[in-house]
């Protein structure tokens, strides 16, 4: 081992602090074997142990050895770097010395966490020890840079959440982007009557902030868009959003909808996606009479002028203000903005999946979400809760966690159906005065004010029966069966099966990620989770921003969410997107790569292989050069650069194979 | 394809017909199917009960025995009767994932100096036909389509669960699928995997045959005219009791029950005695020539 310690002036003279981390690192190591250990490594001139290295007081021990001692280099044995990394840089700033001089050793998640065996634990951290310091000996001073970032920020997602996060923002004098998917912002809160626990009207409380949004002079609403690309880096993102075309001129239509009584289809052929396929539209419709903006679309996918060419076009004639445009094309809009807020949402559970419940076998098995349309006054019964055949139900189940705490399916709770069955149980009993069974497997209901909902809904008359279903079928056992669905359950707190007749089932779905969530965790260069919903950024101190910094989360893209739950999100979203813009500018890490132009032979292998496009071929010289804004440090050209010319700060070859000669000589 | 055949006690003595009509329809199909020798009793479901460690080394014999019969790589071993399909398939279960059995049994096993490797497929004949043969193949030997006649497939309680290897645990389709490639009317109904009564009908007659009357009457109330099985147990159940259900139930006119591959060899126009249609208690060949109109 030979670490130069050449002049006095140059004088490597590391501290090395092994954290206790109260029990959890101290009750599965020999911390004293570790200080001692520490003190034998050449180059260490202190080595402490201390209950909690992140308290202030851990962090002043440390400010201390670097002023009295003249520590110029610091290890701290102890947690992961995505913890403390940044505490411990600072404490070296406060105390005068350049932040990456501080070196981590993880010996908490690597180490303790997982591990019994004392003594070879304590092994394993002396290594981990070794590496850290021969590699602390190397290091090199560095820079943080600062780069401005651009005030607006893009939402993408108009429901309540992107609604929510949109208006906060707005409100604060940002200038906000808010994209949506559908021909309409409101998501799924506008399709539903009731909102628990206070029933209030879903729309009477939604579609003022719809109207909020639409006329807001800070906020700029593409609907019936899609973001294409995402290029650029937190503060400075580029956006390619792709509007696609609704067949009608925007700033003509006013949205009176004489052109869909016009339409040469006199009832509607297409299945109503706002009414969950229980009705028919045609192919120039409005989604629903508050629909922001209200502006009629046309789908390609069933006007006859845009499938075959050949229609009358009586929509043409009836638009006095000739808003109708079958020329219309997508159009592409680029804009950079500082943050981005996803608000996606989510998807409810296919129950066509659970062949056993029977939904679209039998006619009288619902979803819950085509409940909340037949009981709305804008659905396909004008809220009058009927089956398909045109009768009242008299009896009703409710089942509870479809699809969801189900190995099968998912293992999630999807957290907010124990309180929409219940909503359901007594819309279903209010407007019907029908008998309703609900199946539930526990009911979870946490929340503000929602027990007393479940009192309330008890005190109805809603039976509750403990027990999954096993089947819902129509084979009648007894007389008083014929006709009907029978649910059959093992009652688990009778501890019997049982079989209980009803004329109307209602499942209630779980909650999934969106069916394209891969495909926009790809565009976003963000993370999901198993259950496929995105990943935050940890689970309790960072739930609303993800692993790419200045992309935030909001609502039920991240996991499954109850309405009060989106918004508090959203808020948080909006909150942390406006700390960030009005900050005013980034610091980028400063582990960048970069290209030794003398020995790069312009061989162009890196430039494909980089995933941010941040290299690019200087054609006078004939060598790579890295944008160092755009770099993020991965560290991919590095491996690849056949002649050793594409390296990194913070990860020099010196330092790696200082690091692994430590760990090595100690192994 | 070479494919063991292990009958099992009920394909030598009450399943016959499905023995004679399996292997014609085998036969005409060019399939090879050979009888493994010195077969012992599975154990049926019923010795499970009694020791499972002896019941186990009892089932995992026939398997040691199959793939001694088999020296280039897998062997197939079919097995017509759900109950052994499932015992087998239990005990190569429990033999691959519990090493405490896996002891016992190679230990019983070697004593009789048989080894047991663990890489026999236990097939149930309804796999090799639909997956194997496929359905292409066997609609090229369909000599008499069953046009016209209405069925109610069912597939009993223990082919697909719990181990579903081949068809949906909650919805099988693979003899639905089978019988519509011969050309008849499969009937949709909701009781394709329930109960039969199983050997209750022998030891509690009332509760078993309540069990069996059901799935009579629903397939009947669904519009079949016949009943296809893919196991003796509950071929038996359902076809042997009929009168009793009749006197208790006041249940009338109760389907017709045939093994699937009975009908497999009407449609491939074989002759009923190769298929042992002249066993069958209810009217068969009656019920499906009617219905196809081959009958004057």
């Amino acid at each position: 081992m030979n670490i130069p310690l050449s002049t006095k002036k140059d004088e490597v003279r590391i501290g090395v602090y092994v954290c206790h981390c109260g029990m959890n690192i101290a009750g599965k190591v020999h911390i004293d074997a570790l200080r001692d250990f520490a003190k034998t490594l050449p180059g260490v001139t202190i080595s402490r142990d201390f209950k909690f290295m992140c308290s202030d007081s851990g962090q002043e021990l440390l400010a201390d050895d670097i002023k009295k001692h003249g520590v110029n280099r610091v290890v701290v044995a102890s947690c992961s770097p995505l913890l403390h990394e940044g505490t411990f840089r600072g404490a070296l700033v406060k105390a005068g010395l350049n932040p990456f001089f501080y070196q981590m050793a993880n010996i908490r998640e690597h180490v303790a966490w997982v591990t019994n065996d004392r003594d070879l634990a304590t092994e394993k951290a002396k290594a981990l020890i070794a590496g850290a310091v021969r590699r602390a000996a190397r290091a090199l001073a560095l820079e943080k840079k600062r780069v401005n970032v651009q005030k607006d920020i893009l939402i993408v997602g108009g429901g309540i959440a992107g609604i929510h996060a949109a208006l906060n923002l707005a409100e604060s004098g940002k200038h906000v982007y808010l994209v949506e998917r559908e021909p309409t912002i409101g998501g799924h809160m506008a399709q539903f009557d009731k909102t628990f626990p206070t029933l209030d009207c879903a729309a009477c409380i939604l579609t003022p902030k719809m109207s909020a949004v639409k006329n807001h002079p800070n906020i700029t609403l593409w609907t019936y868009s899609e973001v294409e690309e995402v290029s650029g880096f937190s503060g400075n993102f580029k956006v390619r959003v792709r509007r696609n075309p609704r067949y009608i001129k925007e700033e003509l239509c006013v949205g009176c909808n004489e052109c869909i009584d016009a339409c040469v289809f006199k009832k509607g052929k297409t299945l109503d996606e706002f009414n969950v396929g229980l009705s028919q539209r045609k192919p120039i419709y409005s989604p629903f009479p508050q629909a922001t903006p209200a502006l009629v679309v046309i789908d390609p996918n069933s006007c006859l002028e845009l499938m075959k060419g050949k229609c009358k076009k009586s929509c043409v004639d009836a638009c006095e203000r000739a808003a109708i445009d079958f020329e219309q094309q997508a159009r592409i809009e680029n804009i950079d903005v500082g943050a981005i807020i996803l608000s996606t949402g989510f998807k409810t559970f296919d129950p066509t999946r659970i062949p056993e419940y029977g939904y679209g076998k039998y006619n009288n098995v619902y979803t819950t979400l085509e409940v909340e349309r037949l009981v709305n006054a804008s659905g396909p019964t004008q809220g009058e809760l009927v089956l398909r055949d045109g009768s009242r139900p008299k009896s009703a189940a409710v089942i509870h966690c479809v699809g969801s705490r189900d190995r099968r399916y998912n293992p999630h709770c999807s957290s907010v159906c124990c309180m929409a069955s219940l909503k359901i149980a007594h819309l279903i009993k209010e407007r019907t005065g029908a008998d309703v069974f609900n199946f539930y497997i526990d009911m979870r209901t946490p929340l503000k004010g929602y027990e007393e909902f479940y009192d309330q809904v008890l005190s109805e008359g809603v039976q509750f029966i403990r027990g999954r279903p096993a089947e819902v079928t129509d084979w009648a056992l007894t007389p008083s069966e014929e006709g009907k669905l029978v649910v059959r359950v093992e009652d688990t707190l009778l501890g019997t099966p049982r079989r209980i007749p009803v004329d109307m089932v209602v499942l209630a779905v779980g909650l999934e990620a969106q069916a394209d969530a891969e495909a926009v965790q790809r565009v976003f260069n963000i993370s999901c989770s198993r259950d496929g919903f995105f990943l935050e950024r940890h689970p309790k101190l960072g739930p609303v921003s993800t692993f790419s910094d200045g992309i935030f989360l909001a609502g039920a893209c991240q996991g499954p969410k109850d309405i009060p739950a989106t918004v508090a999100q959203a808020g948080a979203a909006a909150a942390e997107a406006l700390c960030m813009v009005d900050k005013g500018y980034v610091e980028i890490e400063p582990n960048t790569a970069w290209i030794n132009a003398d020995e790069c032979s312009g061989c162009k292998t890196c430039i494909p292989l980089c995933p941010f496009r941040a290299i690019s071929r200087d054609e006078q010289r004939k060598v790579a050069v890295i944008n160092e804004a755009l770099c993020k440090g991965c560290g991919t050209c590095v491996g690849a650069c056949p002649s050793g010319a594409a390296q990194q700060n913070l990860f020099t070859n010196e330092q790696i194979y200082e690091e692994i000669e430590g760990v090595l000589s100690y192994v | 394809m070479h494919y063991l055949y292990y009958p099992g006690c009920s394909l030598k003595a009450t399943g016959r017909p499905y023995e004679e009509s399996l292997l014609a329809v085998m036969r005409e199909l060019g399939v090879d199917v050979e009888e493994l020798a010195d077969w012992s009793c599975c154990g049926a479901t019923t010795y499970m009960g009694v020791d499972e460690n002896q019941a186990f080394a009892l089932a995992a014999r026939n398997l040691a025995l199959a793939e001694r019969n088999c020296s280039d790589g897998c062997a197939n071993l079919m097995a017509p009767c759900n109950a052994c399909y499932l015992v087998l398939n239990k005990a190569k279960h429990y033999v691959a994932e519990y090493p405490e059995v896996r002891e016992r049994v190679t230990g019983a096993l070697k004593s009789i100096d048989l080894n047991y490797r663990g890489d026999v497929a236990v097939r149930h004949p309804l796999d090799i036909i639909t997956n194997d043969i496929g359905l292409e193949a066997v609609g090229k030997h369909v000599k008499r389509p069953l046009t016209g006649l209405k069925v109610a497939c069912y597939y009993g309680c223990q082919i697909v669960r719990p181990y579903s290897t081949f068809d949906n645990q909650y919805n099988p389709t693979s003899m639905d699928e089978l019988l519509r490639a011969l050309g008849a009317e499969v009937v949709e109904w909701p009781l394709k995997t329930r109960c039969c009564g199983g050997a209750l009908t022998g030891t509690v007659p009332n509760t078993g045959q309540r069990l069996s009357y059901f799935l009579l009457k629903e397939a009947r109330r669904a519009g079949a005219s016949l009943v296809a099985t893919c196991c003796p147990l509950c071929q038996h159940n359902l076809e042997c009791y009929q009168d009793e259900i009749e006197h208790d139930f006041a249940e009338h006119g109760q389907p017709a029950v045939a093994y699937f591959t009975q009908l497999m060899g009407l449609a491939m126009g074989l002759r009923p005695a190769e298929l042992g249609l002249q066993r069958m208690l209810t009217p068969v060949q009656r019920v499906a020539l009617q219905a196809t109109g081959s009958e004057s």
